[in-house]
């Protein structure tokens, strides 16, 4: 049997199911269609079960997040070895609180793909046989692609804030002139004119071209 | 007094119990930083559970912090044996949006520069494989190899394993006059090592009696679980990406795709799928891909080498995916513009990640020394699944 096109094989689907399996979006790149989301297990099983569209590799389940929308949309791609067609298909999800059937029992390789949208992106799938973590520990705060995710600042005290180095070999930097400038006003002669001169250790030295860089920070010594 | 009888009076009924072990995160086998939790009876696994993350650099949330142009670098650390095709993979997903048409001295210098890292990539795997079974002596001829690669991907690009040489539209750098030359007699030299390869340990009869027949992954099991790469071809499915959705230079060129037949020979238990297939299958790959250097370096075209990009990279907004055959098979990037100069996603789907999630399924009944086999002939690299 031949590869079919996008347009097919989204017209076999609305036959079958009709508005559920939703419009074809307009081809912005790559052509997608969104699935209505309490169909979805029952879409993806036609898809591979179907002779002529045979899907049996699930390529790829991602999400993408959406907050101006309110959205949260899971992303598959499939594709069938037998005919060489691909399709791609969306789901919408409430992003307060997104849920959708696993596609476990369809695709095996839905197992880890969907572990890894549940640890990024907070979505439940509901009949997963291992919905834990998978990239990050499993008392991780916070689900990190989504776009509203800010870092709660360490986790188990480690820190996830570096001091910038180029302020500590600045410091260093000061610190090896002001020393060498007390060396300096030790060894010469007291002349009172000198001794004037001499810059005082707590003040550092006129700022060298490399300090106004990051004049606008305070100098901090002993970082 | 049996030895059942004997050693459950001296440790009680509870010597028969399951056993649970760390493997990892830090075990030389494991080909860089994973832990499986190993469920033990005996010498036999119930099941090995993979845990992995140690090695997650959040790459894909780096994508859309940084412009496209700059996310170039960070796709080199997603698989840091085989950084090329990371690069190639981003590069045409992104030019796929923005409608761009790389010139066709830069897709020759992509298939290249690709075919010379897959060769390399490959001769980690089959020298590591070797070495986790207990055969250390290839190992070292397998990296002297890579070395020469690694020479001279730098005389082309500037660096030794994160290449950063594809770009938005083309490649960084031309090739030099010298490069040809240097290249072909490289390739020259490395068939015949091949050859020696293949008589030093691929057809060592205790390297295929170890091999031959563990570890099965039947087709279907295969596709199910979404393996991809030289590990879906081990168990028998004529796909490459290159050859049945070719992508760049790759049309112009002839070459075979080897498939899993069982090589470690009937008498010995094979089946088509086990290590030793999909240990053979990438063998047989480097040569496909010395044939392919030489073709690309026989038909080299001439003209620029980039194309005309604009200066700020601002695809339309839209979504793009491109799939191209990595060295652990395909790699496909997803990559979403909302119209600015960030990415809004990026997602990469790489080999590894999926090759990962088969391995608890596959453990069940397996030796625990034969657990360090089956994650060689995977050819699971840490970053790459973690990302």
């Amino acid at each position: 049997m031949p590869a079919l096109t996008i347009e097919q094989i989204h017209q076999r689907l609305t036959e079958k199911f009709g508005n559920a399996a939703g419009p074809l979006a307009p081809p912005k790149k790559d052509a997608f269609c969104v699935f209505a989301s309490p169909k979805v297990v029952e879409i993806c099983r036609f898809l591979k079960d179907e002779p002529a569209l045979f899907f049996d590799f699930l390529e790829d389940l991602t999400a993408t997040d959406h907050p101006k929308e309110n959205l949260i949309r899971i992303v598959c791609h499939f594709y069938s070895y037998r005919h060489r067609h691909s399709f791609i298909a969306k789901i919408e999800l409430d992003r307060s609180n997104p849920e959708i059937d696993t596609l476990e029992g369809v695709w095996k390789a839905a197992n880890w793909l969907e572990r890894e949208v549940f640890d990024l992106f907070g979505v439940t799938f509901k009949g997963h046989s291992d919905l834990r973590r998978i990239m990050l520990p499993d008392d991780w705060v916070g689900h990190p692609l989504r776009k509203d995710y800010t870092e709660s600042g360490g986790y188990r005290g480690i820190s996830n804030i570096r001091d910038n180095p180029l302020d500590l070999y600045l410091s260093m930097d000061r610190q090896v002139r002001d020393e060498e400038a007390q060396a300096a006003a030790a060894a010469a002669p007291p002349a009172p004119a000198a001794a004037a001169a001499a810059p005082t250790p707590a003040t550092p030295p006129a700022p060298a071209p490399a300090d106004a860089a990051v004049k606008a920070t305070p100098p901090t010594p002993g970082t | 007094m049996s030895l059942d009888q004997l050693v459950i009076t001296k440790f009680g009924s509870d010597a028969n119990e399951e056993m649970i072990l760390n493997m990892g995160p830090q075990h030389p086998s494991t080909h860089g930083v994973i832990n499986f939790i190993v469920h033990a009876d005996g010498e036999i696994m119930r099941k090995a559970v993979p845990q992995v993350g140690y090695l997650h650099r959040a790459l894909e949330k780096i994508g859309e912090i940084v412009p496209y142009p700059g996310y170039m670098p960070y796709t080199d650390r997603i698989d840091y044996l085989a950084a090329m095709f990371a690069n190639e993979g981003y590069a045409l997903a992104v030019e796929k949006l923005m409608g761009i048409e790389v010139p066709p001295r830069a897709q020759y210098l992509r298939a290249i520069s690709c075919e010379l890292n897959r060769i390399a990539s490959h001769l980690v795997s089959l020298g590591t494989m070797a070495m986790d079974i207990g055969a250390v002596t290839p190992f070292p001829y397998a990296l002297r190899e890579r070395e020469s690669i690694n020479d001279l991907l730098e005389s082309l690009c500037g660096a030794r394993l994160t290449y950063n040489y594809h770009r938005i539209g083309g490649v960084a750098f031309d090739m030099s006059d010298e490069w040809a030359p240097l290249c072909r007699s490289w390739l020259d030299h490395f068939e015949k090592i091949l050859d020696e390869w293949d008589r030093l340990i691929s057809f060592s009869e205790i390297f295929l009696e170890r091999l031959a027949g563990m570890a099965v992954i039947p087709l279907p099991m295969a596709i199910d679980y979404g393996l991809v790469g030289p590990n879906l071809r081990g168990s028998g499915l004529e796909f490459d990406l290159r050859k049945d959705h070719p992508y760049g230079a790759y049309p112009d060129f002839t070459f075979k795709v080897p498939i899993g037949k069982a090589y470690g020979g009937t008498k010995r238990g094979a089946a088509v799928g086990d290590c030793y297939d999909r240990f053979y299958c990438r063998v047989l790959e480097c040569r496909e891909s010395v044939s392919i250097v030489r073709q690309a370096l026989d038909k080299f075209p001439p003209g620029e080498f980039m194309a005309k990009v604009p200066r700020k990279i601002k695809p339309e907004a839209g979504e793009a995916q491109s799939r191209i055959e990595a060295a652990r098979g395909e790699m496909a990037y997803y990559v979403v513009s909302d119209g600015g100069e960030r990415a809004y996603r990026v997602r990469a789907r790489t080999g590894s990640f999926l090759a990962m999630g088969i391995i608890e399924e596959l453990s069940k009944g397996l030796m625990i020394a034969d657990l360090v086999a089956l994650i060689a002939s995977l050819d699971v690299v840490a970053p790459e699944i973690d990302r």
